[in-house]
């Protein structure tokens, strides 16, 4: 009975940030065992190997591998929760500083490859499908199948490598690296979104080929309205509740993509600062930067949930949207 | 209980003796693959010299000696790309090998597990999937530190999760089913059962993933080692001579090719391979790609007849002369139907499933369906000529169609009010608000209770029979001239038919409009219609009037063994 009083938004937010909470702690523990996992002695890995006895004490003391383990997890929750992630080995700053300033640059790159990516890719995939409906046009399906699995195994990195050449080093137009202004958004962005693009639209057309088939579509064209109305209006609501259910996991993978894209486009992210602190190894560094990350893909998949639950509410009955 | 949650578990196995030929995607994957895994075994043996040695000849552009040229200490980078191909493969093949194999492993053994830690390593596992693998293979490279082979358990540990919960989903379906259950009971050890019905339903989309799997491993291994946590020098993969080529990228443009076109290449092949085995144990992709035919038209008949067409009836309200439908390949499925409804009357199309009656009542909707073309020599329907131009606003107003099967006529993801004043607010250039108050209006005519409530909830939350009494709503809003109906009520339970017809009826009447009402069950036509017109393969085999129906003075044995099967389902009720 009680369930039936309970709106299913309110169960269905509350299992949401269950999921959220678990993800939480599974980061916590996960970035915590990342020191005690490392094989060997940690703070001599850490220290390097050509640091004397008393420098490897030292950094054994800084990270807190003298005191037992659950005193270890004890300090490094009771930081976490004060806000305190530690200060980098190398640099002497705050984690938290680090991340501050790295954040921005690594959300703005992939929130912004992740709109474009939906947008092109449903208004492709959408396009292509309405064009080749009942078997005609079959060499747009036939080039449309090759060039996105064409396009689609191109690594984000060779993209840009290649992007690089082709804007910067030859005709000059967009800068190669950093982010020191608004144009130097456009080559990340299409490097990052490329791939995506590719296999996000595929599962568009396909679904979309499905959806133009159903009898409410049938109903829809009975109406005589224009095409276009047909497509955004009734068809695009049914396609994105299972778009963004089978892309879902491309558009958070997005977060590990952005990564590498830092990478060619020396871009002051998250991805480059952790990069660099693996080669480091400096610890405090890599627990904060991991943690934001994971953060970042665990909100992004709730995004994604509560979205698809907007867009087509049987999902909140079943509580989970992607299967 | 009809049977239309058909379970998406894998089709059965393909049956022995349908063994075909490879399908092209498939052939040409394995051929390219086939080709680099040659590369890989030859190109180290010979072009190992010239791929490691350093020499004076630095930087050199390509020449018919260096066909890419050289980098920086005069290696020649065609023979590094070649040779970059052993370890790549190795590597990935790994990776690869460890998230399928691991994954596969653990979403098996859930299933041997008790349900409490099956849905315990299930949730975990849900939290490590919506992780992006590329950070969790961070995690692991911090921890194991950089180097070829930790990226390549980095990158086949990331993986894993993945595959847990492939195998997981598709394994579910599969126990389920009736020859587990079976298994089961007669007490057949639960690890057994798994390895002999589960692995074997699940081998061949697993296989498709697997081969996919390969392109995205290849593509992320190659990554780290291109952001520096993977391959290390004096070592290298493809990925090692990309971050090599793209520190030169201003000094030597070209350096970036050799290891871009051989890493496509690898990716190309993997999907190639996954495509065309996904391709070949889908038998609906595997249909013959004929001679595409536009369908889904209506046309004017190019045909010249013998006979001049005939006149139309006086006052008729719809005018039908020779209308044929074919399909794509040319067989009919309605031949020369000519028929007149007269304004204000109720015209029955009866006959059995596949006798063409809807897809007549569709061609004279203008709503033919892809994969079949309409042809007639007069489509005149209240007032529009079907075949020449059509003005689509007051078409869609003065026809109104009520379709078979309510729930899958209507948009699950709109609610009701949005979809049944499309027509108002398109073409009567209602207000959104206008238009819902008025909708409302009809559907406290037709006794639809809350009507304002109604107005705005999903499809899945009303009934059958109160959707159809939406639909009837609807074409009162838009003061149709012509209902067409497709068994509006067979899809309804027995309780409720009665009533939706009997305001179907009434709303036709109120409207004043032409009807066409299909239908299979002579009893129902009876009671309703004016005159009944009797289809039996594609053709008008008999026209009756509601006193000849009634006094049973039929002429065609069809018609006369659908009145038979008729009185005896009366006979049965």
């Amino acid at each position: 009975m009680l369930d039936r009083i309970r709106s299913p938004w309110l169960s269905f937010l509350l299992s949401k940030a269950g999921e959220l909470l678990l993800a939480l702690c599974v980061l916590v523990l996960l970035t915590f065992l990342l020191v005690q996992l490392v094989p060997g002695d940690p703070a001599r890995v850490a220290a390097g190997v050509d640091a004397s006895v008393a420098d490897v004490e030292a950094v054994r003391i800084r990270l807190g591998l003298d005191q037992p383990v659950l005193a270890q997890l004890w300090s490094y929750v009771t930081g976490l929760l004060s806000g305190d992630f530690g200060t980098s080995f190398r640099t002497g700053q705050d984690v938290s500083t680090i991340i501050g300033v790295r954040l921005p640059f690594t959300v703005s790159i992939a929130f912004l490859a992740i709109g474009v990516t939906l947008v092109v890719a449903i208004a492709l995939g959408l396009t292509v499908a309405g064009l080749t409906r009942g078997n005609r046009n079959r060499w747009l399906d036939v080039s449309f199948s090759w060039l996105t699995a064409g396009f689609q195994t191109l690594p984000t990195y060779v993209v840009g490598a290649l992007l690089v050449v082709v804007f910067s080093v030859t005709l000059g137009l967009l800068p190669a690296a950093g982010a020191n202004s608004p144009e130097s958004y456009v080559l990340p962005t299409i490097a990052l979104a490329l791939a995506p693009i590719c296999s996000v639209s595929r599962v568009v057309r396909r679904e979309a080929a499905n959806v133009l088939e159903q009898d409410y579509m049938r109903t829809a064209r009975g109406w005589r309205i224009s095409l276009a109305k047909q497509y955004a209006v009734y068809a695009l609501p049914n396609l994105l509740a299972s778009t963004l259910t089978l892309s879902g996991l491309v558009l958070a993978s997005m977060l590990g993509g952005a990564v590498i894209v830092e990478s060619v486009f020396a871009w002051p992210g998250l991805g480059n600062g952790v990069v660099e602190a693996i080669i480091e190894r400096d610890y405090p560094v890599i627990r904060g930067i991991i943690l934001v990350l994971g953060l970042i893909a665990a909100l992004l998949n709730i995004v994604i949930d509560i979205v698809l639950a907007t867009i087509d509410p049987r999902t909140l009955r079943s509580g989970k949207a992607s299967s | 209980m009809t049977v239309l949650t058909a379970p998406a578990a894998p089709a059965a196995p393909a049956a022995a003796g349908t063994r075909r030929r490879l399908h092209p995607i498939l052939l040409s994957g394995i051929i390219l693959m086939s080709l680099l895994i040659l590369v890989a075994i030859i190109a180290p043996i010979f072009l190992s010299d010239a791929a490691e040695k350093l020499t004076s000849d630095t930087r050199l552009g390509p020449s018919a000696q260096h066909p890419l040229g050289t980098d920086e200490f005069g290696r020649d980078l065609l023979a590094r790309a070649l040779v970059a191909t052993r370890l790549t493969l190795i590597l990935t093949a790994f990776a690869s090998a460890m998230s399928v194999l691991i994954g596969v492993a653990i979403g098996t053994a859930v299933w041997i597990a008790p349900v409490r830690v099956r849905k315990f390593v299930l949730s975990i596992n849900a939290v490590a999937v919506a992780f992006p693998s590329l950070v969790l293979a961070l995690v692991i490279a911090a921890i194991l530190g950089a180097g070829a082979w930790t990226a390549a358990v980095a990158i086949g540990l990331a993986g894993i999760p993945a595959f847990v919960r492939l195998t997981a989903n598709m394994a579910a379906p599969v126990m389920g089913r009736d020859y587990v259950t079976t298994a089961r009971l007669l007490r057949v050890p639960k690890a057994l059962v798994v390895v002999r019905h589960v692995i074997p339903n699940i081998g061949e989309p697993l296989l498709v993933l697997s081969a996919s799997n390969f392109a995205v491993t290849l593509v992320e291994l190659s990554g780290l080692s291109f952001i520096g946590l993977g391959t290390q020098s004096p070592d290298f993969d493809f990925g090692k001579l990309l971050n090599d080529g793209l520190a030169s990228i201003y000094a030597q443009p070209t350096q970036i090719l050799g290891p871009s076109i051989m890493l496509v290449l690898t990716g190309l092949a993997a999907m190639l391979i996954g495509d065309g085995l996904a391709a070949s144990s889908n038998p609906r992709t595997r249909r013959g790609a004929g001679k595409a035919t536009r369908t889904g038209t209506l046309r004017r008949s190019t045909l010249k007849t013998a006979t001049p067409i005939a006149p139309a009836m006086e006052g008729a309200a719809v005018s039908v002369r020779n209308l044929t439908i074919q399909s794509a390949s040319g067989l009919k499925l309605v031949t020369d139907l000519s028929f007149d409804v007269a304004g204000g009357e109720i015209v029955g199309l009866v006959g059995e499933s596949g006798s063409g009656k809807s897809l007549t009542a569709m061609a004279l909707a203008g709503l033919v369906p892809e994969g079949v073309i309409a042809t007639a020599d007069r489509l005149d329907v209240v007032g529009h000529d079907m075949l020449g131009t059509v003005t689509a606003g007051s078409l869609a107003r003065d026809i109104a169609l009520v379709y078979q099967d309510p729930i899958s006529t209507f948009n699950p993801a709109l609610r009701l009010d949005t979809q049944l004043t499309e027509i108002a607010r398109s073409h009567l250039g209602l207000s959104k608000k206008a238009a819902r108050t008025a909708l409302a209006e009809r559907f406290e005519q037709l006794r639809i209770t809350n009507p304002e409530r109604r107005g705005r909830q999903h499809p899945h939350e009303l009934s059958g029979g109160m959707l159809q009494r939406a639909m009837i709503a609807s074409s009162l809003l838009a003061k149709a001239k012509l209902l067409v109906a497709d068994e509006p009520t067979t899809a309804l339970d027995v309780t409720v038919q009665a009533e939706v017809l009997k305001q179907f009826v009434q709303a036709s009447r109120d409207l004043n409009a032409s009807v066409l009402f299909i239908s299979h069950d002579l009893g129902v036509v009876e009671a309703l219609c004016d005159r009944v017109l009797v289809m039996y393969r594609g053709q008008i085999v008999e026209e009756l009037t509601r006193e000849q129906l009634r006094s049973r003075t039929v002429e065609h044995p069809y018609t006369k063994t659908l009145l038979k099967a008729a009185e005896y389902v009366e006979g049965v009720r």
